[in-house]
């Protein structure tokens, strides 16, 4: 068990904050490849 | 002033890179600032010159406000540079909002323009030199992060631009409410950087200068005086305009290279390209970025402007042969064009040292600007003069090509005259500095 002072877990922030900027950026990238796949269909 | 936001005990350095890409994911979205053209063009009765004026004023006030604003923004601390970031930018487009609803366009100038371009070039630098001094083991892959966000920021804002002009309307009130929620969006995302970033702990205060521990140090006023700084001034330039040479084009490029081939390109598939280019973009900056950690930036750099040539060489050479070829080539120059930006500050942190290294990036961004004017300004140029000439397909573009190989060349050259800084430039630690003085003759 952690001592009162260890430093507490940041795993949770960690991954909420990659998530924040993470969300958006598959959007542009999903929005890239539906765009990209005309240059073989197209 | 404000003093920079120093690590509680047990942050992780994990939390930095998210911080820096809610800032490069929104101020990139400068690049989809063609997504506005067409709507303020029939709203406001503008012709295709002025409604680039924005975009244009954004881009010179990013590269000045990174030049001349890396000094506050080192001495401030990431946090107050994002904080200024998140202000200019969100409220350019708020400002840009008003205008559109009067239909001033003047407005719109001084609001995207002016405004948030000082937003772009302080957000562009502000988590540089604290990604660096958390990352000291991989550099080019932490800068590679924060730089490749700025390259998605187009991406995710030209669909959501358009959707959002789809469904307020394309008239000026309309307009008016993609700016203002433009702003307020922007605003509300880019506080997670301001909220989570965070400067190392060192034993030392962080105003108090560099310590002897901490390697070669330069300050930026004394960077811009060795040869270093302009070798790399060239470099970068070098690449960022044999890339704007592919990127300026590419849409009509592919389609005049086949359109007397038995499979022409069709306006459709030509966007697909651009979209392939943008990934290749975005690709470069955080894979190659990372391999510089392991193989060394000036060995990168040779890559960048070396391989880069040769792939402009295959191009003009056999290009309209093969379309698979072509398209090869035009990605891989793509991605040299990405790395080439976001090796930079690591590249600048192994000579220079991390005591300033975010206004020396600041001060190198000029050859951002002056790459961005030399690059549209030859391939179009060159392109309009061959087609009056009658020239037409691939013949179009070989002058251009030569002359990026050229480009490429040079950069290849100030790339391989890059050595180490002469002590000369060093700033003394505080230690040296008491002893040089106990050494002085009263």
């Amino acid at each position: 068990m952690p001592s009162d002072s260890s430093p507490p877990s940041r795993g949770g922030l960690i991954a909420l904050a990659w998530l924040w900027v993470g969300t958006p950026l598959a959007y542009g990238l999903y929005e890239l490849v539906r765009k990209a796949t005309q240059l073989f269909t197209g | 002033m404000s003093s920079p936001p120093v690590a509680p005990p047990g942050w992780s350095r994990w939390l930095v890179p998210p911080a820096a890409l809610s800032v490069h994911l929104s101020i990139g979205q400068a690049y989809a600032w063609s997504v506005f053209k067409p709507p303020l063009e029939s709203a406001l009765g503008l012709d295709g010159t002025q409604s680039a004026l924005p975009f244009q004023v954004a881009i010179v006030m990013l590269g000045l406000s990174a030049a001349f604003g890396g000094t506050l923004v080192e001495r401030n601390g990431p946090r107050w540079a994002m904080t200024v970031a998140l202000v200019c930018f969100s409220a350019g487009f708020l400002i840009s909002a008003l205008g559109a609803r009067t239909e001033q366009y003047w407005l719109i100038v001084l609001g995207y323009g002016f405004v948030g371009g000082i937003g772009l070039g302080i957000g562009y630098i502000s988590p540089v030199s604290t990604l660096i001094k958390w990352f000291p083991d991989r550099p080019g892959m932490a800068t590679g992060i924060a730089i490749m966000g700025f390259g998605g920021g187009a991406l995710i804002a030209s669909p959501w631009s358009a959707q959002m002009l789809d469904s307020f309307g394309s008239d000026n009130d309309g307009i008016a409410l993609a700016f203002l929620v433009h702003g307020l969006s922007y605003a509300a995302f880019m506080s997670l950087g301001v909220l989570l970033v965070r400067v190392p702990r060192t034993e030392k205060p962080v105003e108090s200068g560099p310590s002897a521990v901490d390697g070669v140090q330069v300050s930026a006023r004394e960077a811009v005086r060795t040869p270093q700084f302009w070798c790399l001034w060239v470099v970068l330039c070098m690449n960022v305009t044999a890339g704007i040479g592919i990127l300026e084009k590419a849409a009509p490029m592919i389609t005049d290279f086949f359109a007397d081939s038995s499979t022409p390109v069709s306006a459709s598939a030509a966007a697909g390209f651009v979209a392939l280019l943008s990934a290749a973009n975005m690709a470069g900056r955080i894979g190659w970025s990372s391999t510089s950690d392991r193989v060394g930036r000036k060995n990168i750099y040779r890559v960048y402007l070396g391989v880069g040539a040769l792939m402009y060489l295959l191009i003009a050479l056999f290009g309209d042969t093969s379309k698979p070829l072509f398209v090869l080539c035009a990605l891989v120059i793509l991605s040299f064009y990405g790395g080439g930006f976001a090796t930079i500050p690591a590249y600048l942190k192994d000579l220079f040292g991390t005591y300033q290294v975010g206004a020396i990036h600041g001060r190198l961004l000029t050859a951002w600007s002056t790459a961005g004017v030399l690059g549209p300004l030859i391939v179009n140029w060159i392109a309009d003069r061959q087609e009056a000439a009658g020239k037409h397909g691939p013949s179009l573009y070989g002058l251009s090509f030569g002359i990026m190989i050229g480009l490429l060349v040079v950069g290849f050259v100030a790339g391989e005259l890059v050595r180490p800084v002469h002590p000369r430039h060093h700033v003394p630690a505080p230690r040296e500095a008491a002893d040089a003085q106990r050494q002085q003759p009263a």
